[in-house]
């Protein structure tokens, strides 16, 4: 059997790498892209604390936070071909008429 | 063999995730992002999670992914990734603070109290969960359903001519 740590420090790696990437990338899809690695990071957090505790509510709570991706995902990228349509780029630097 | 095989696919999703970065191009990106939905699926089943394994698979890389990658390609992207440069210093305290942010993490999962009461083992078939869906989480299922049809509303709007 494996030690459910594990699992948690896989997941933290996981959410982190996905931190970097929202932090680093400048295309807005590949923000997109490093949101979805976060949920998963979390969804494997769920799913390791409810085999833990031996409660299925944990992964309930996952197919929530899948249909939120799911929704979440459908809407950013209406807004991603908006915003192509818009600027001919999908660099998030040069959106920046709110800025200042 | 569990052993190896948790092993196995935990490098492999921590070694897509990295690739997810390190790609120029999105679309490579978004195609190694679908190989660490499928390791995740994987990790899922090990942990008797197995209707969640095949709705990973499924939803996630059956429906979301093939969004991205419909998306990428209608939009048929240059691959330019500039203002990289503008962040070449910001590595020397970005890399401290992430370490940083992965030790906190990860020592607060690790000294999240245990619950040591019950240890059955408990599977989640598809029987259980729709068991649990319908009857003790009835309410936030409906109101999910409500949040799809506002997307599906907001996603038409944005995608729009004349925005």
């Amino acid at each position: 059997m494996i030690p459910i740590g594990w699992y948690l420090i896989l997941s933290a790696i996981l959410f982190l790498i996905g931190v970097l990437g929202f932090l680093i990338k400048r295309n807005i899809i590949a923000l997109l892209l490093s949101v979805e690695i976060m949920l998963n990071a979390v969804n494997l957090t769920f799913v390791a604390f409810s085999s833990k505790h031996g409660r299925i509510s944990g992964q309930i709570f996952v197919f929530f936070v899948l249909v939120v991706a799911a929704a979440e995902a459908a809407v950013g990228l209406a807004l991603v071909i908006a915003m192509f349509r818009n600027r001919e780029s999908l660099n998030v630097d040069r959106s920046n008429l709110l800025k200042w | 063999m569990i052993q190896i095989l948790f092993f196995f696919f935990a490098a492999l999703a921590v070694g897509a995730a990295i690739n997810v970065l390190v790609q120029k191009h999105v679309m490579y990106s978004a195609l190694s992002l679908i190989l660490m939905l499928t390791a995740v699926s994987v990790l899922f089943i090990l942990l008797k999670a197995d209707f969640l394994a095949v709705i990973q698979v499924i939803v996630y890389a059956g429906a979301i992914m093939v969004l991205f990658v419909f998306v990428i390609m209608l939009l048929n992207l240059p691959e330019d990734e500039d203002g990289a440069d503008r962040l070449r210093w910001l590595k020397f305290v970005g890399i401290p603070l992430g370490l940083f942010f992965l030790v906190l993490v990860v020592t607060t999962l690790w000294n999240v109290e245990g619950s040591a009461g019950t240890q059955q083992q408990i599977v989640g078939s598809p029987a259980a969960i729709g068991q649990s869906l319908f009857t003790d989480f009835l309410l936030p299922f409906e109101v999910t359903s409500l949040l799809i049809l506002i997307a599906l509303m907001g996603a038409v709007v944005f995608a729009k001519k004349d925005l």
